[in-house]
């Protein structure tokens, strides 16, 4: 039986920065999650790097919490963040008169929000709506979550943390009213173990409902759904948003090699968290809002469909849940419900989570009387302690290839850990140039069990072809390093299903003849038929 | 919801099926170049993330176009490459790049020595200078330049006669026919002639398809726009064909002005032609009759080359050539001849170049034809140089063939 000072339950990006700020402050960490990294809404969003000028007029403290955190991670976070600057447009049916509200909101929140004239705009952008009456650049940008969430992983794992995937917690080791531990089913093995720390950390977004619940302790949560659509290449070169109150699909997010469109927000059973489906209404309605963004989305090819659920906590009826602060929630449930040695973070944001996680450790380290500052807004990520793209891949490699430089674009100066010796140089994923080099290192280093494991690490068969050719060779790579054949045939399988689920919702055009090819080269080129 | 997704972007239409690597010509000889599959829609999208994604050894593709063809989806890859090259390429053209690229200059220049030229640039101390200073490989054979040029034939001997004709064509000779092979231009003036056609010269440039290969954008766009505007006289205001005897001319002004050099040609596009094309079609159509000489007789190999495959007028020349009473036409498989223009020329591709084409100039020794029917004059350089088998244009071999006056008589031409 081994203890900790701190179980943090959760492997999204939350749990992985709560993770990573405990373990840099010296303590004894557990990292629990009963899927995979970044599974849950962490993966599941825009991937924006707010400047907090979307909340400017409507939640001030959330602003400025944007901003402040923006600033940040385009210094510690570099390898994951795009600082592409974004515009918030004005068409000729909203009110022009809201951009004067939105620029001295902006500007009293601390966001340098600078009105230029919108034939520069068009200059600036070309992809956005010609019509546009106003213009207004701020210093938006793009983030990957799955690299900032694997990133802090990784950064936790250095200084000491352990961590445990597919392990779900299933329930509390209790003390009268003190949280002594947790229960953990290992998902693999079907077997329950007992970890014993000090305090526990739940920090599992909208099923932090439920590992409350475990503890006997209530939070009223919001699930609000959010869906969004990918298109295949990046139409825009700057996130662009609408000038208007807070709505339904209003900005559009460059985001590596594509481009997001969303969002909705509908509030959807607890039930649903675990399956969500893009519905058509959803589509047409992404569709026809992001066609006023950038008119040439009406006849741009899309890759595929999500959803995710955003972890708000309920304040009042808001029936969509629009209305709801992104703030961050931070509960001592000592003083709140009773229940010693219990915390949960949640609310806040992809863009907050460093924030989030240094409330939570402080809290924690507050309980366990330890006296460490907070070192994440200044202690660079793995990765992102070198430049840009092209500096750093040119500090590793004299000329570095297609594929060298897309592992930096990925991993950052850590790319120059990666071997890319004689056999190791060839391409998995061409889409997104992904090379057996980085396959291995991932499977080898990065606690990757599956191919959707690897793809949240690598973006194999993330690309256009969406596993067509990439899926069976990194199951080929997956089962040679594991020695289990069969074990990757049925991935391969699951793979490609998922895979499909995203595509369903939109397929059609090219993107249903793609579909078409692969599923003839699965089924009678690599004999794969469904048994 | 979305009524078509064929994004501007044409790069997305592709499924990644990959035929278009299986047949590229350069990609299997060459393990520097990334193939257009890498190359084109792959790497499009990963230069649209940050520009730092353009890779150089784009500069290996030949323009050949054979992906284009190949490819099931419409896709226009070798355009998408070259696209990236004018947008990202760092690499400056040097001397080099930029004499093989304007080879109307260094026609005009070399024309009044063209005999010093000649004997200069074949002779091997030359070569191996060409080869260590200018990285022209020793080992490639000079096109001969000509005193005479075409244009001062045509004025002195054929201009004055042409008025007589009350049906006219334009030709677009091209920059070979009139520093290296007039008698391609005066078989085409004798044979349009011949068929009931006048012939017009207009204020040509050269056609500008050396400039892109070199990546000399801004003057391959300004000799796109003067052409077409030149063209825009004849064809929209005297309601007159262009037709060129090279169909790399012919492929390049109807499609890489818009497509690769964005000038807008669409009014005159359908109107440039290549002759077999147009002769065909007269004769098809029964509106030109042609007579041939009883006693020709040959055994010809036709290859068609890269480009005239992309405009997919070969059978044009297949169906002319084919019929010629007393000739026995073989069609060669498909083959790249390596050459590709000014790409042969220099010294990091003449190896590829080489064995790109060796199946091609293997089919041609054996079948030891009496000579090799092509289009393209840089196939004829190259196919000459390598198997030693004379290369002619269907045009002269055409001239040569046709019983010029029965067919003037034929088609009650005076």
């Amino acid at each position: 039986m081994e203890e900790f000072d701190v179980i943090v339950v959760g492997g999204g990006i939350t749990g992985a920065g709560t993770a990573r700020d405990c373990a840099l402050r010296g303590l004894k960490v557990l990292l629990i999650e009963r899927d995979d990294i970044a599974t849950g809404a962490t993966g599941r969003n825009h991937g924006l790097l707010h400047s907090g000028a979307r909340y400017a007029v409507t939640d001030r403290e959330s602003a400025a919490e944007c901003i402040s955190e923006n600033m940040i991670l385009k210094k510690v976070a570099r390898h994951c963040v795009d600082d592409t600057s974004g515009l918030f447009i004005t068409l000729p049916e909203d009110d022009l008169g809201y951009q004067d509200t939105f620029v001295k909101a902006c500007l009293a929140a601390g966001i340098k929000a600078e009105v230029i004239d919108p034939k520069e705009a068009i200059i600036m952008e070309p992809s956005v709506n010609p019509d546009i009456i106003g213009a207004v650049k701020v210093p938006d940008g793009g983030v990957d979550p799955f690299r900032l969430c694997s990133a802090n992983i990784v950064d936790a794992k250095l200084h000491g943390a352990k961590v445990a995937l597919r392990s779900e917690v299933v329930g509390f080791i209790m003390e009268g009213d003190t949280v002594k531990g947790v229960k953990v089913l290992d998902r693999s093995t079907r077997q329950v173990s007992e970890y014993y720390a000090q305090i526990v950390v739940n920090a599992a977004g909208i099923w932090g409902h439920h590992i409350a619940s475990l503890a006997g302790v209530n939070i009223g949560m919001f699930p609000a759904k959010g869906a969004l659509l990918i298109f295949a290449h990046r139409v825009n070169g700057m996130v662009i948003n609408r000038c208007r109150k807070p709505a339904n699909a209003d900005i559009l997010v460059p985001g590596d090699t594509v481009c997001v469109i969303g969002t909705t927000s509908t509030r959807v059973p607890y039930e649903e968290c675990d399956n969500m489906v893009v519905t058509p209404e959803e589509v047409d309605l992404l569709l026809s809002e992001g066609a006023l963004l950038a008119p040439c989305l009406a006849h741009t090819r899309i890759l595929r469909g999500y959803a995710g659920v955003r972890p708000l906590v309920s304040a009042d009826n808001d029936p969509s849940g629009r209305n709801i602060s992104r703030g961050i929630v931070c509960l001592d449930h000592e003083t709140r419900d009773g229940i010693r040695g219990f915390v949960s973070i949640t609310g806040g944001k992809l863009m907050t989570y460093r924030l989030m996680a240094e409330m939570a450790t402080d809290t924690v380290c507050r309980k366990l009387g330890v006296d460490a500052a907070c070192e994440t807004a200044r202690a660079p990520l793995p990765g992102s302690d070198g430049g840009g793209l092209e500096e750093t891949a040119k500090k590793i490699w004299d000329f570095p290839t297609m594929a060298q430089k897309a592992s930096v674009g990925r991993f950052g100066s850590r790319a120059a850990h990666l071997d890319f010796e004689d056999d190791k140089s060839g391409v998995v994923c061409e889409c997104e140039e992904v090379t057996v080099a980085e396959v291995d290192a991932a499977v080898e280093r990065l606690d990757v069990c599956d191919l959707v494991d690897l793809r949240r690490r690598t973006r194999v068969g993330m690309g256009t072809c969406q596993g067509e050719l990439c899926a069976c060779r990194a199951a080929g790579r997956l089962a040679k390093a594991t020695g289990r054949a069969a074990k990757a045939r049925e991935d391969l399988k699951s793979f490609m299903r998922e895979r499909w689920k995203g595509m369903y919702p939109i397929a059609w055009g090219e993107t249903l003849r793609e579909g078409s090819y692969t599923q003839w080269v699965y089924s009678e080129v690599l004999g794969l038929n469904e048994d | 919801m979305q009524e078509k997704n064929l994004s501007f972007n044409n790069f997305e239409q592709c499924i990644k099926c990959t035929i278009c690597t299986a047949y590229c010509p350069v990609v299997a000889v060459n393990p520097l170049y990334p193939g257009p599959k890498q190359a084109g829609p792959d790497g499009e999208r990963l230069r649209l993330k940050n520009k730092f994604f353009f890779d150089e050894n784009l500069k290996y593709c030949m323009n050949c176009k054979r992906c284009e063809v190949a490819c099931p989806s419409g896709v226009k890859i070798a355009d998408l490459i070259h696209s990236a090259r004018r947008r990202f390429s760092r690499n400056i053209p040097d001397l080099r790049d930029r004499l093989l690229a304007n080879t109307d200059l260094l026609g005009k220049v070399a024309r009044p020595v063209a005999p010093v030229v000649n004997s200069i640039v074949s002779s091997k101390p030359v070569k191996a200078v060409m080869d260590v200073m200018m990285d022209i490989d020793k080992a490639r054979a000079f096109p001969k330049y000509q005193r005479k040029g075409f244009v001062r034939w045509f004025k002195k001997e054929a201009a004055d006669n042409q008025e007589a004709y009350s049906k006219k064509v334009v030709f677009f000779h091209g920059c070979s026919t009139e520093f290296q092979h007039p008698e391609v231009g005066k078989a085409f003036v004798r044979v349009m002639n011949a068929i009931g056609f006048g012939v017009k010269l207009v204020d040509e440039e050269c056609c500008g398809v050396a400039m892109i290969s070199n990546g000399l954008w801004n003057q391959a766009r300004r000799h796109a726009e003067h052409n077409t505007r030149v063209f825009r006289e004849v064809v929209t205001g005297e309601g007159l064909p262009v037709v060129a005897v090279s169909s790399t001319c012919a492929f390049t002004m109807r499609d890489e002005y818009p497509d690769v050099l964005d000038v807008d040609n669409s009014d005159v596009r359908d109107s440039i032609t290549l002759a077999e094309k147009f002769i065909f079609e007269k004769v098809d159509s029964g509106e030109v009759r042609l007579a041939f000489k009883d006693d020709y007789r040959a055994r010809i190999a036709y290859h068609c080359p890269c480009h005239n495959e992309k405009l997919g007028w070969g059978i044009f020349t297949k169906a002319l050539v084919g019929m010629i009473p007393g000739v026995s036409l073989t069609i060669l498989d498909s083959h790249c001849c390596g050459m590709a223009g000014t790409y042969g020329f220099k010294k990091e591709n003449y190896k590829y170049s080489q064995e790109i084409g060796r199946p091609l100039f293997e089919q041609i020794r054996s079948l030891s034809p009496d000579f090799v029917c092509c289009e393209c004059e840089t196939c004829k350089w190259q196919i000459e140089m390598s198997t030693g088998y004379m290369v002619l244009n269907p045009i002269v071999i055409l001239a040569e063939a046709l019983d010029l006056e029965a067919t003037a008589v034929a088609n009650s031409v005076r």
